[in-house]
């Protein structure tokens, strides 16, 4: 059993196994369930992902009416071809703001980790599918890697907005895409823990300040953050760019940022964006 | 360790708009249906924290309420729960409490029918997973992933030993065990998580030993 990152890297190298094999290995023998049964589930979570990450680009509105519309737009502008980087990249973007838009209409997602932050691992998966021509059963493998790293990060910090702040939230859910974007990219188990950090440090700090105590603003363009995060880790640690700070460090440094975080800036909608003119405004208007 | 599997990481498959506020809810919702087995005529749902604040925008009021009417986090009845409940004739009213709770996400539960009713406190952790943490008062840490047997006891020698090897003789295996009360030699609540189902045989022998007073339930 892994309970940080150095030992779960340390598992991979030392038996020359891929990430996601660990993570599989280890569900079996904590919840003595079958490796099958346990690749089917996942198997279903990946599909509801696929299916949430295009249903937005139709236009949804949300369940209350402030947000949606917006993954429509970005997959125009994308197919329009006029666009400034990568359509890869671009890619992720409009994954991400379909599933948080669908998650902000009541419709079906998969939480990875949490509801709010959606958008930022299937976005990244979905992209680099694409991109590397992969099939659905060996992409779909990659959540596991995914899962490793969140499942670290949410036993010695906090996934939650109203615990952690953002950073909680995106923040681990971008350090999981990069992890998993580097070995869906064939880099090497201390290669996605660098990414891991390197995503997760970019992310330190993020407040939750919703306004009306809604997951839309800013969570939805967040996720978009969180994905296009991820992939830069990922780019940086397959370049050879290691984080200063070592792995879990980062991830203890996330714990005590989120502890001297107030709660006015976790998810009670008492600070931040939620009480600008605007938040106020939304706040009357909804509740 | 909070978290053990990596579907909990990785789901819940949910409607949304939040795993720790609506998928959460229902799971919390569903728990104390079951803690209950039956179908309640009055629901009060007092929130704290994060949930007081934010509840209606989060959809943590129907969620909570799907819940209780056995709804899993991926119904699309959610949205309508309450309507339901209405249908059903379920006296359903919500309490937004000022107090500062232990964790931010916090909400109390009584369900009634007659004169029978419970009242649970829980928390939502995030990404969907929660913990029951009073029952009538009683402190308890339940996950409601395994099944449990919660026992009302006297206070008295025997009583826990009593139900330990009544199980034993009956091959359940106990996966874990906490004893709780308010005040010593009163009342005490058993909290006993298991690996296998406990049948209704066995549940009827534990009521009827000595000491014990009342014995609830949680199946898978």
């Amino acid at each position: 059993m892994f309970k940080n990152v150095q030992e779960l890297v340390q598992q991979a190298e030392d038996q020359n196994k891929k990430l996601y094999e660990i993570m599989i290995e280890q569900e079996v023998e904590l919840t003595e369930k079958s490796r099958e049964e346990v690749i089917s589930r996942m198997a279903k979570q990946y599909q509801v992902m696929k299916n949430s990450a295009v249903k937005g680009l139709e236009g949804v509105t949300s369940y209350s009416g402030m947000t949606g519309g917006d993954a429509k737009k970005m997959d125009a502008y994308i197919k329009n071809g006029d666009i400034l980087t990568d359509s890869t990249l671009l890619k992720a973007v409009s994954y991400a703001i379909s599933i948080n838009e669908v998650n902000a209409s009541m419709g079906l997602i998969c939480a990875s980790p949490t509801a709010g932050s959606s958008g930022v691992l299937p976005a990244v998966v979905l992209a680099l599918q694409d991109k590397l021509g992969m099939d659905d059963e060996m992409t779909m493998m990659h959540l596991f890697t995914a899962g490793a790293f969140g499942f670290v990060i949410a036993n010695n910090a906090f996934i939650s907005g109203a615990a952690g702040g953002c950073q909680a939230e995106i923040g681990s859910a971008s350090a999981m895409a990069a992890a998993a974007a580097v070995e869906m990219a064939g880099g090497t188990p201390t290669q996605a823990a660098h990414a891991m950090a390197l995503a997760l440090k970019n992310m330190l700090g993020l407040t939750c300040d919703p306004l009306a105590g809604l997951v839309e603003v800013p969570c939805i363009k967040r996720n978009a953050a969180g994905a296009s995060n991820a992939i830069m880790a990922a780019e940086m640690a397959l370049a050879g760019i290691e984080t200063k700070v070592p792995w879990d460090e980062v991830i203890s440094a996330m714990y005590n940022i989120g502890l001297a975080m107030p709660v006015t800036l976790r998810e009670t909608s008492l600070a931040g964006l939620a009480v600008t003119e605007t938040g106020k405004m939304w706040k009357e208007k909804l509740l | 360790m909070k978290y053990r599997s990596v579907f909990d990481i990785i789901g819940p498959v949910m409607v949304g708009p939040s795993s720790s506020h609506t998928a959460g809810p229902v799971r919390i919702g569903q728990i104390a249906r079951r803690l209950f087995d039956a179908q309640p005529e009055k629901i009060v749902v007092r929130l704290y924290g994060s949930f007081a604040e934010t509840y209606k925008g989060h959809a943590s009021d129907v969620a909570v309420v799907g819940g209780i009417l056995n709804y899993e986090t991926d119904d699309p009845r959610i949205p309508d729960s309450l309507f339901k409940a209405k249908e059903l004739g379920i006296d359903v009213s919500f309490v937004k409490e000022d107090a500062v709770p232990e964790h931010p996400n916090t909400m109390e539960i009584t369900l009634s029918r007659g004169d029978d009713n419970i009242d649970i406190a829980a928390i939502s952790i995030g990404g969907g997973v929660v913990r029951i943490t009073k029952l009538n008062g009683f402190p308890l840490k339940l996950s409601g992933e395994n099944p449990a047997i919660l026992i009302f006891h006297k206070d008295a020698y025997g009583a826990i030993a009593g139900v330990a090897s009544t199980l034993a003789a009956n091959k359940i295996n106990i996966s874990g065990m906490d004893v709780s009360r308010i005040e010593k030699g009163d009342i005490a609540l058993m909290t006993i998580e298991t690996d296998q189902p406990v049948s209704d045989n066995l549940i009827n022998a534990i009521t009827k030993k000595e000491n014990i007073l009342r014995v609830i339930t949680l199946s898978e």
